[in-house]
């Protein structure tokens, strides 16, 4: 290893977005027409880069990056396997949709969009890539710090109330986190992700009590993010009030917890963990159905359109858990299918649910009320989210449900979560129903305002959504294959262990000291 | 010292979280405050308290947790303490302003 460089693209997720959002912020004050186009410029190469490291990923190998050239685990340490290439690739697509629709008149709406954008995307990246448990605290709260900014973004009253609400709750998720890692330290003496899944199974039985308490925090933490009950109930306010094309980019930030909670349940409480192993297994399962129900019941009882995405949401976030808390091969490769589908729809709900909204009169509440433009379009746009999202054929949705049903059939729960998740796709199908034919069959009372038609940018983001669900659906298989891999890959461990324990610097090209050393400078 | 440290950062998170519950801006915040300095002493409290020990290795002396203070966790705190103020000055911020729109500081802007 000592005679290969390192592989720089590995840094890029993280750097580019930085330098990209600093320079953003001086552009904005120069007033530059620039900006749209810089931000636009800079998320292409993004997904450029993040198309070149899932390649890279798909090979196999699990690839580390020692940032600073320092040796893990004294250093921090980047890592590249197939989850994080995938989450990488999936959160650059939905910047971009995201970006494109904003670039319709909603990035001016407010001040530093883009700025705020690029930072966003910098904290996502970060966590995805980062094997170092306080490095991912310091990404966490820079994606979070970011959204703040996001979610005030053309602040309306209902706007602040529910940013009150959601920086208080993350802020003391935050704390608890800080707890979690004060007590693995303790315990270990180390952060680094892959030296934690060395040390903890190595613990006596005198601290196992205390690990699997500082492992749960971890994962109570993360299920803040992810929206499992009962800690969900931020999700729908605060999604609801965002602006159209930040609660479309917001859709990705559910599966940092996600993710989180995958990486931490198959290396730290995966097979031949000691007193850690099968940690979340009697937890995870039922808390995931639960919220698959109640996000069921809050699609039927959604007043609003917008609402009733939320909860769509907190569903894909219920089975996801579920799907990660089964843990074997099968369910975890269910899940990742099952998590590319749902983040792509998410992202083309919110956007499509404020074209509707603003059709009619900037109103979305599921009450008749007259269209005034886009009836055939946005009604068929509709109908396809509305098939994709709620799992019936010919979509790639109806292919994560059914993957996941086939994977369950082998475990204890197998009863309960073939009946819950097909009752709640059924309620899901029927608010959505309910939902279309109140919103484009029932004739009402038109708005005097007169709103505009919607703008190329806003069809482009659309479509192109609406492209890759198609796309997702008709390559199926390839993709399948690919998450299979990654779950074998996550439940193997040591690839990780290795590759980031491993990992050793790179010698200097030029030694100061060693030269000091000659002259007799340096004793 | 153990027990007097304990008592403290218990005292100051069953505050924290008091003060979280209430539904006003300025004690959430306030009680927010309490909770992230309980979370500070106590990552720094994790890298066991040790009095009188500097962080640094010196000749002859085999740096261990006997001889040395961790300089981790001192390392760690201060990254926690500098977000949590960043973050309480963000929280203030936006508080202001829904106070100054809604004319109430309750956190669902009435009442």
């Amino acid at each position: 290893m000592f005679n290969h460089l390192p592989n720089h693209l590995l840094v890029l997720p993280i750097v580019l977005p930085l330098l990209v959002g600093a320079l953003l912020v001086l552009l904005e004050k120069a007033q530059s027409r620039w900006v749209a186009a810089v931000s636009l410029a800079s998320t292409l190469a993004l997904l450029w880069v993040a198309v070149q490291l899932l390649l890279q990923a798909h090979e196999g190998s699990v690839q580390a990056y020692l940032l600073g050239n320092w040796q893990a685990p004294w250093g921090i340490a980047l890592a590249l396997d197939r989850l994080s290439a995938l989450l990488l690739l999936l959160t650059a697509l939905v910047a971009l949709a995201s970006l494109v629709y904003a670039l319709g008149g909603d990035d001016r709406q407010g001040l530093h969009f883009h700025a705020l954008l690029q930072f966003q995307l910098m904290g996502l990246n970060g966590a995805f890539l980062t094997a170092d448990l306080f490095n991912l605290f310091v990404f966490f709260e820079v994606l979070l710090a970011a959204s703040y900014g996001l979610l005030l973004h053309g602040a309306s009253a209902e706007r602040l109330k529910a940013s009150v609400h959601y920086v208080v709750f993350n802020l003391t998720g935050s704390a608890l986190f800080l707890v979690a890692v004060g007590l693995l330290y303790a315990l270990t003496g180390t952060l680094n992700l892959a030296d934690l899944a060395v040390k903890l199974p190595q613990l006596g039985p005198e601290n196992a009590r205390l690990a699997q308490a500082a492992v749960l925090l971890l994962v109570v933490v993360f299920a803040v993010k992810a929206a499992l009950l009962p800690l969900y109930f931020w999700l729908p306010a605060t999604y609801a009030a965002a602006a159209a094309p930040v609660a479309a980019l917001f859709a990705i930030m559910t599966k940092v917890g996600v993710y989180a909670i995958a990486r931490f349940s198959t290396l730290f409480t995966g097979d031949g963990t000691g007193n850690l192993a099968g940690l979340l297994a009697p937890f995870l399962p039922p808390l995931g159905l639960a919220t698959l129900v109640l996000a069921a019941i809050g699609a039927l009882a959604a007043q609003r359109l917008r609402g009733l995405v939320a909860y769509l949401v907190v569903a894909s976030a219920g089975t996801l858990l579920l799907a990660i808390g089964l843990g074997t091969v099968g369910a975890l490769a269910a899940g990742i299918f099952y998590l590319v589908n749902s983040t792509l729809i998410a992202c083309l709900w919110f956007l499509l649910a404020d074209r509707i909204a603003w059709a009619r009169g900037a109103d979305d509440a599921l009450s008749p009320r007259q269209l005034q433009h886009g009836w055939g379009l946005y009604g068929a746009l509709f109908f396809a989210a509305a098939v994709a999202v709620s799992g019936v054929p010919p979509l790639a949705g109806f292919l994560g449900k059914a993957l996941l049903l086939q994977a369950a059939g082998s475990t204890p729960l197998a009863g309960w979560v073939v009946a819950l998740v097909l009752g709640s796709s059924l309620a899901v199908m029927v608010a959505l129903a309910r939902a279309g034919s109140r919103l484009f069959w029932k004739a009402g009372p038109a708005t005097a305002l007169r709103m505009d038609p919607p703008r190329p940018a806003h069809l482009t983001a659309l479509f192109g959504l609406l492209a890759l669900l198609l796309a997702l659906a008709v390559f199926a298989g390839p993709m399948h294959a690919y998450a299979q891999a990654t779950a074998q890959q996550l439940l193997a461990r040591q690839p990780y262990i290795d590759a980031v324990l491993d990992a050793r610097p790179v010698p200097p090209a030029y030694d100061v000291r060693q030269e000091m050393r000659e002259r007799g400078e340096l004793k | 010292m153990l027990l007097l440290l304990a008592l403290f950062l218990g005292t100051l998170a069953g505050c924290g979280v008091w003060l979280l519950l209430r539904a006003r801006t300025f004690d959430a915040i306030l009680g927010l405050t309490l909770l992230s300095y309980a979370v500070n002493l106590f990552i720094f409290a994790m890298g066991r308290v040790k009095v009188a020990a500097v962080p640094i290795v010196e000749k002859g002396v085999t740096a261990t947790l006997v001889t040395t203070a961790d300089p981790l966790p001192q390392a760690l705190v201060l990254t926690a303490i500098v977000i949590s103020f960043a973050m309480t000055a963000v929280l203030l911020g936006i508080a202001l302003r829904a106070h100054a729109q809604g004319g109430s500081d309750h956190v669902d802007g009435s009442g």
